[in-house]
């Protein structure tokens, strides 16, 4: 879907390449991340796949088209873009905001209203109680919410994320996080996905590049990239807890003993729905060193031990 | 109170010498304001895309504006003569360093994440400037107006002068006669009208502020 080959930017002015010779691929309907520590280059791979930077060489195909040859205003309109500080026009409702590209693609007024207030509902704003208010009246939390109807508002294939949820508090993130998984699993995008948070990325991407001084250090899968850092750099930059990142990754049933039976009396309990992780501090508290795995009704489904989360992670196949 | 009463009774007794010099006044000082307007909007925003040309502008702008009004209406009268016109013109050219400069700082103090995800959305570089630049500068674009129109109207007097006409007229020949009460005749009117120019744009500037930007 996005394919980046040999893609170089020189500023005027500055020594080094801010990116440096990146090739790259985004399958369709994928969610890459570009993570990397500041100045490695990943907002301006992002800016140059909309052009709203321009390469110094190489090429960016969007959707087997060359970016170049495509007019940007054109481009930019079939592109979804979210940015850090949202960029909400505050001089406008919400609903104008989020109608800014299907009226700028010229859709009917009826079309665009409807559009809106799905959007709104998409994200979780009530279009009844937002439609008319105006950005400032809103908390940061739902101005991304806004931001992010405003990007899909026009229904493009791809979308570019320069660290969406960098600007709210903690809670807020996980919560839109997660609904943005949601989102985009019911909606099918292309996602290229900026952030510096590694947590963020593991959570948000198929795959992660990590980038460093403009170029890609690694690329794959956050399991891939937990297991098997391909530098003591990654290794470092994805931080000295990856293996417990790791039992994040993986859901309890993947890993327990499954059946009804052979549960200890009084054994701590944990859920289905839970990660590896999660289960851990149960697991902790045990003292057989073993755990009931019990579905929303209680009833028990199986049993993990520590042993089942131990393979996990010497297990050295990704994925 | 008694030379109040006889500048009263001065308009009471020639109310069409009064109006016509009323009339004459409003017009100079509006039609200037317009045309200072008209270039000067279009100027201040077309420079804040070229840093070059905006420094030549401003600094062109705020060296004409420490040029005394009197000067520049003196400055007319080689070229243009007296009358009408050559007051319009210096006044329109007094008008217009504020307008300028309001509307090149307000439009680069719109939040740059609004114009970069505007340009990101695909609007086309004069779509950013309809859309979203010029409105949200608004504010400060009617305040640079509101500076404007208020020098305008006091400046107006001065055309007086260059026979431009207007309520200086009362007060130049106030002066030149030493009576007082005619001088009041034109200089209360032109006080209260550029009161009232401020409190008029003051109300306009709220009225015209986006809904969402208003402070509550």
């Amino acid at each position: 879907m996005i394919r980046l080959r040999r893609l170089t930017k020189v500023f005027a002015g500055q020594a080094g390449a801010a990116v440096d010779d990146l090739t790259l691929d985004v399958a369709a309907g994928e969610t890459c991340v570009l993570i990397g520590p500041s100045g490695c280059g990943k907002t301006t791979t992002m800016r140059m796949i909309n052009r709203l930077i321009e390469p110094t060489r190489g090429t960016i195909e969007v959707d087997g088209r060359d970016v170049a040859k495509a007019d940007p205003v054109e481009l930019r309109r079939r592109i979804g873009y979210v940015i850090q500080q949202v960029g909400l026009f505050p001089h406008m409702t919400i609903a104008d905001n989020v109608a800014t590209v299907p009226r700028l693609l010229g859709w009917t007024p009826a079309r665009l209203e409807a559009r809106v207030d799905e959007m709104l509902a998409l994200v979780g704003l009530d279009p009844a109680s937002f439609r008319r208010r105006y950005p400032r009246e809103l908390s940061g939390g739902q101005r991304q919410r806004v931001g992010v109807a405003r990007a899909l508002a026009g229904d493009p294939p791809v979308m570019l994320m320069d660290e969406p949820f960098g600007a709210v508090d903690p809670i807020t993130r996980a919560r839109l996080q997660n609904e943005l998984l949601k989102i985009l699993a019911a909606v099918g995008k292309t996602v290229v996905f900026v952030t510096h948070d590694v947590d963020e990325a593991i959570r948000m991407g198929d795959r992660i590049a990590i980038l460093r001084d403009g170029r890609l250090v690694q690329h794959g899968t956050p399991v891939e990239i937990l297991v098997r850092p391909a530098d003591p750099f990654v290794e470092e930059f994805v931080g000295a807890d990856r293996a417990l990142k790791r039992l994040g990754l993986v859901a309890v049933p993947d890993v327990m003993a499954p059946g009804a039976g052979g549960a200890a009396k009084g054994s701590p309990t944990v859920s289905l729905h839970t990660s590896a992780l999660g289960a851990l501090p149960a697991l902790l508290a045990a003292p057989d060193g073993a755990v009931t795995v019990v579905d929303a009704a209680g009833r028990p489904v199986g049993r993990l031990s520590f042993a089942d989360v131990q393979r996990v992670l010497t297990d050295e196949s990704p994925g | 109170m008694t030379l109040l009463g006889a500048a009263v009774d001065y308009i009471a007794q020639n109310p069409r010498l009064f109006r016509e010099a009323l009339v004459t006044h409003l017009l100079l000082s509006g039609s200037a304001l317009l045309v200072a307007a008209a270039v000067g909007i279009p100027l201040g925003a077309a420079v804040t895309r070229r840093p070059r040309a905006a420094f030549v502008a401003l600094n062109g702008v705020n060296v004409a504006r420490t040029i005394p009004s009197l000067a520049v209406l003196a400055f007319m009268l080689p070229f243009l003569g007296i009358g009408f016109l050559p007051s319009f013109l210096a006044l329109a050219i007094l008008g217009l360093p504020p307008i300028v400069t309001n509307t090149w700082v307000g439009i680069r103090q719109v939040d740059p994440d609004a114009v970069e995800s505007a340009r990101g959305m695909g609007m086309t570089g004069s779509q950013v400037l309809r859309r979203v630049e010029l409105p949200i500068a608004v504010p400060v674009i009617l305040a640079g107006v509101r500076t404007s129109a208020v020098q305008i109207v006091a400046g107006a007097t001065l055309a007086a002068f260059i026979g431009g006409g207007g309520l200086g007229d009362f007060i130049t020949t106030g002066i030149g006669m030493m009576q007082v009460e005619l001088l009041l005749v034109g200089a209360i009117p032109v006080t209260a009208l550029a009161i009232a120019t401020e409190l008029g744009f003051s109300l306009l500037e709220r009225a015209l502020t986006p809904r969402g930007m208003r402070e509550s």
